[in-house]
């Protein structure tokens, strides 16, 4: 692993059963960075997590910097409605400092000192995991990933359409943290918009390596038509908004 | 309130609590019935041990320890949980226990005979309730958390596989415990419906656990004084008790 990489895989290959999920993926991250993964549905991404998380397991070889300190936020979360849990409790299965769990809710728009959130923050707290809303959820999970001060966040698909805290998306949270904070954030995601607008490094999966690189320099007709097939909408889509950034 | 009925009481509320605690994750993962299909496995056990003139509860201690393992195994090698397997082979061993049991024992050991706990079995079995209460208290958030999402337990760097094991293995022993007093039939009855009634009532999980603790106390000191009362057996009691609450517990809550 070279200086100054947090991350550094090499011909990582998952596969099911007979069935290869993924293979040839090479990649590193930079400490600080942030490194986006897009591909279609059925890429192997949430997978690719999996297996640089240690979850599943995988040939080829993944290593992490020794101080490696993951915060992770899965793409989804079934939480039974009748699981007597409740947000407090659950973040402290995590951590038992009450000042580090108040820091964690304050960096995602739920902390007591916010005058305008902080009675939401607070009725949450009481509230049951699995009777939150998508956006709730998806708060608290960023604020239990927080927890013990991470250095590496793992995000599987923001949804960007969710309000975070007013009008703070799922992105501009993780732009904030990012200048509050020593932090790699590497992120999953489907929208181009959102890869362009936030990453500095990207890592396009269809099954195999499409593409690897700045955004700008490795997002092309080529690599999109491989990712997504001939006449891609969701280029067009991202075009149509008025954000001309692909490079040629 | 002579000195071995007290002790008989006191034991029994230690591993009523044990076992209701233990209950409260099992009903959270939905594996209420591998509960109660793991306490039969304590029959063929009991059975081997009285032909072979060892204690009963060192035969049940080794053939719930054995299926622990077994239910451990499987549980780790598919990701699907094989319940139709689990459910085979346990029904399997109590049909082998019944047969091999001697006529005698074999409806106390079915239903709990509270005349054949002891001093030292009292002794015995109140100190493994507590190591099993003391050691499940260390790892339930860890427990809990794999309840949530295994996933994401694991990125908190807790290894769940061993966590599993630790848990299924108190399990083990909480049934072995409790055999004696409510039977092999019924011993996953004193797991189970204690959380079920507390899952209807608590608002936290921290009720949640201690709901399903003094349910679990309640059931066996109201179910082993009704037993000395009416002269009927301890395991029927200490599980219709039970019942009562869960019943009252899903009255109140239906009532909200």
């Amino acid at each position: 692993m070279e200086r100054g990489d947090i991350l550094s895989v090499s011909q990582l290959k998952v596969s099911f059963d007979d069935h290869v999920i993924l293979d040839g993926i090479s990649f590193s991250v930079r400490r600080d960075g942030t490194f986006a993964v897009i591909g279609p549905n059925g890429a192997g991404k949430t997978v690719m997590f999996r297996a640089i998380l240690g979850l599943i397991p995988f040939e080829g070889e993944v290593e992490w910097a020794a101080d490696l300190r993951i915060g992770y936020v899965p793409q989804k979360l079934f939480v039974a409605k009748d699981i007597p849990l409740t947000v407090s409790e659950f973040l402290h299965l995590k951590e038992n400092d009450p000042h580090q769990i108040a820091t964690g809710l304050t960096s995602v728009g739920l902390g007591e000192s916010e005058s305008s959130d902080s009675h939401r923050g607070r009725r949450l707290l009481g509230t049951r995991l699995g009777a939150l809303s998508g956006g709730e959820l998806q708060r608290v999970l960023i604020a239990f990933a927080l927890l013990g001060k991470p250095n590496v966040l793992l995000f599987d698909e923001p949804t960007s359409g969710i309000d975070i805290s007013g009008e703070e998306t799922v992105y501009s949270l993780i732009n904030k943290l990012k200048k509050e904070k020593d932090l790699t954030i590497i992120f999953i995601s489907h929208e181009l918009e959102v890869v362009f607008q936030y990453a500095d490094t990207v890592l396009c999966l269809n099954k195999e390596q499409v593409c690897y690189g700045p955004p700008r320099k490795v997002i092309d007709k080529a690599s999109l038509d491989a990712l997504y097939g001939k006449d891609a909408q969701v280029y067009r889509h991202t075009s149509d908004r008025g954000h001309h950034h692909h490079g040629h | 309130m002579d000195t071995s009925l007290l002790l008989l009481l006191a034991t029994g509320a230690v591993v009523g609590a044990a076992s209701g605690y233990l209950g409260s994750f099992m009903v959270l993962r939905r594996m209420s019935l591998v509960g109660d299909a793991l306490s039969h496995v304590a029959l063929p056990g009991m059975a081997i041990a009285l032909a072979l003139g060892f204690d009963p509860l060192a035969g049940a201690l080794l053939a719930l320890t054995l299926a622990v393992i077994g239910i451990w195994y499987l549980g780790e090698r598919s990701e699907i949980y094989p319940e139709a397997l689990v459910g085979v082979f346990f029904t399997a061993s109590l049909a082998i226990g019944i047969l091999v049991t001697p006529e005698p024992e074999l409806l106390e050991t079915l239903f709990g005979d509270l005349d054949r706990i002891g001093y030292w079995d009292g002794l015995v079995t109140m100190i493994l309730a507590l190591v099993v209460f003391v050691v499940a208290r260390r790892i339930s958030s860890k427990l809990l958390l794999g309840v949530i999402s295994e996933d994401l337990a694991s990125s908190t760097g807790a290894n769940i596989s061993s966590v599993n094991f630790v848990y299924l293995l108190l399990v083990g022993v909480v049934v072995a415990l409790g055999v004696k007093f409510v039977g092999t039939l019924l011993m996953g009855a004193l797991v189970i419906v204690p959380a079920v009634a507390a899952k209807n009532a608590a608002k936290s999980i921290n009720l949640y656990y201690i709901m399903a603790a003094s349910i679990g106390i309640l059931s066996v000191l109201l179910g082993i004084s009704i037993a000395r009362m009416f002269s009927v057996p301890s395991g029927p009691a200490v599980v219709l008790v039970s019942i009562m609450f869960f019943v009252l517990s899903y009255i109140l809550k239906a009532r909200k």
